[in-house]
């Protein structure tokens, strides 16, 4: 590593944040330029659909640091410009305006774009996705006491922009194409309880709804689902998902498959060519599987773990997913991505809203949910890192401490 | 011969109130403090965490710092230093002292 080398950070987000601040820290004197298409400092999504959505807090709370930090640690930030060509062989990026950057080692943090419903009226004023800072704004504008929201989606996404319009006194109801909510991310317990929630706090929610269109006339009025179903609608957000910023990528014949191929270092099939958060497909030791993970976690963690591994290092990126959501001010934390579970185990009350159900799959811990339980999430974690099998029976028991579960 | 307590020294809780790994958080006026045991010691920082609003007390003990229950930044007890993302401001930590079964954290602006 030379003073003289150059890396550049694609993708101005919190990984691309984390991974700049992350070079400096471990030492790197060279060139450090981030390149971001969005016009803001580096932030963090979560508060999007809660507090920033609400208004509780605003914009700045997000950044991940002001400007004078960038300036202080050398980082060159550049907002407002976009990538439009890597050239691996010369190793050079091409920018939006001609100019060209040569590039020691890159860093792709592209993140993700949203999946948008291709619909008839799906592009008429009012119908809202929510990913990016600007979205957010945007909405936050319409949220009124008596405005009628349609959300689309009962992903988190969803969920969230819900309890914050009702927070706002919106009217809100939730069209989901599936049985549950939560249906991709949480067993059906959970799925159910997020339902009996979002009721109990006003929301209208229609399982197993196909949306057909969006009418109105110069702007959204209503929602059509399939079944001459419709909702009055005065705007609309969408969350059906998001998929991998890729296309620099696959232009650039890396390996791309849901996201940009990389190994537990955050390499692609370029050796001088990194990438991580969103936008990575990349091996996870504990599941057992390659994925590509929507988190703030992984956004954070695996950016910085990458950052190390450019300046020198060899520690693998080796985390457990983890995830929170914040609604109604309930807190839900996950850890794991349990797949073909055998059984629930609850522990706590879910009338008093506070438990924590854990996801066995022949004995074995393989995720948990917890609502207002981060500390007993914790020791989940730790009873997953070391393969436990606790037994179950304990594992429901409020008076065994899940500390006295762990081995050894 | 008894020593006079200042008024900067507030008695907060009891010595068995705390455990190892489950720290508590109190009250004094209008500060919200959690006070942790590690090796039979005590300490004492503001319970608020400087990332977002969240209780370190009911956080986890790893080590010596204690890991936000919200997002899980990592700050030393001892010295309130901000150890992990995305905790990046230290956390400010108060002089404790044991007296009678009781345990004192000194409030005093420094």
């Amino acid at each position: 590593m030379t003073e003289s080398e150059t890396f550049i950070v694609i993708g101005a987000g919190q990984a691309g944040g984390r991974a700049v601040e992350a070079m400096r820290a471990c030492g790197f004197t060279g060139r450090i330029q981030l390149l971001g298409a969005e016009s803001h400092l580096p932030y963090e999504r979560p508060p999007l659909s809660k507090k920033l959505l609400t208004g509780e807090v605003g914009p700045q709370t997000t950044y991940l640091h002001d400007q004078a930090f960038y300036d202080d640690q050398g980082i060159e930030l550049r907002l407002g410009t976009d990538a439009v060509a890597i050239d691996r062989k010369a190793r050079t990026l091409e920018l939006s305006r001609g100019e060209t950057l040569h590039y020691d080692k890159l860093l792709l943090t592209t993140g993700a774009r949203v999946r948008r419903l291709s619909i008839p009226g799906a592009t008429l004023p009012g119908v809202h996705y929510l990913r990016n800072m600007d979205d957010c704004l945007a909405i936050r504008e319409r949220l009124s006491e008596g405005a009628r929201l349609v959300v689309i989606g009962g992903g988190f996404i969803g969920l969230e922009a819900a309890a914050a319009a009702r927070a706002r006194g919106c009217a809100v109801t939730i069209l989901e194409a599936a049985s549950l909510v939560l249906n991709r991310v949480a067993a059906p317990e959970i799925g159910r309880f997020y339902e009996q929630l979002h009721r109990a706090n006003g929301v209208d929610i229609c399982t197993r709804v196909k949306v057909l269109e969006f009418t109105g006339d110069g702007r959204i009025e209503a929602v059509v689902c399939e079944g001459g179903v419709t909702c009055p609608a005065d705007f609309v957000i969408v969350g059906v998902g998001v998929e991998a910023e890729t296309k620099l990528a696959s232009d650039a014949d890396l390996d791309v498959d849901n996201g940009i191929v990389v190994d537990h270092h955050g390499r692609s099939s370029d050796d001088r060519i990194f990438a991580a958060g969103d936008v990575t497909n990349h091996p996870n030791e504990a599941l057992g599987r390659r994925l590509r993970l929507e988190s703030w976690q992984n956004a954070q963690n695996q950016a910085i773990a990458v950052a190390r591994v450019m300046c020198g290092g060899s520690e693998p990126y080796r985390e457990l997913p983890w995830f929170w959501s914040d609604q109604y001010g309930l807190n839900l934390q996950m850890v794991g991505l349990p797949e073909d579970w055998d059984q629930i185990v609850m522990r706590g009350d879910m009338a008093a809203q506070k438990f924590t159900a854990f996801y066995l799959r022949d004995r074995l811990v393989i995720g948990a949910n917890a609502v207002n339980s981060p500390r007993e999430l914790r020791f989940a974690r730790m009873l997953m890192e070391q393969g436990a099998r606790p037994d179950p029976a304990s594992l429901a028991d409020p008076n065994i401490p899940l500390k006295s579960l762990l081995v050894g | 011969m008894n020593e006079t307590i200042a008024a900067d020294w507030h008695c907060v809780a009891k010595i068995d109130e705390v455990l190892e790994d489950e720290p508590k958080a109190v009250q004094i006026g209008n500060d919200y403090i959690a006070l942790y045991k590690i090796d039979d010691r005590f300490y004492a920082t503001d319970d608020i965490c400087t990332h977002e609003f969240a209780s370190l007390a009911e956080g986890f003990v790893d080590g010596d710092c204690i890991e936000c229950p919200l997002h899980a930044g990592k700050f030393h007890i001892p010295t309130g230093k901000a150890m992990a993302a995305p905790v990046t401001e230290d956390i400010r930590t108060y002089p404790v002292k044991v007296e009678g079964g009781e345990i004192f954290v000194n409030m005093a602006k420094p």
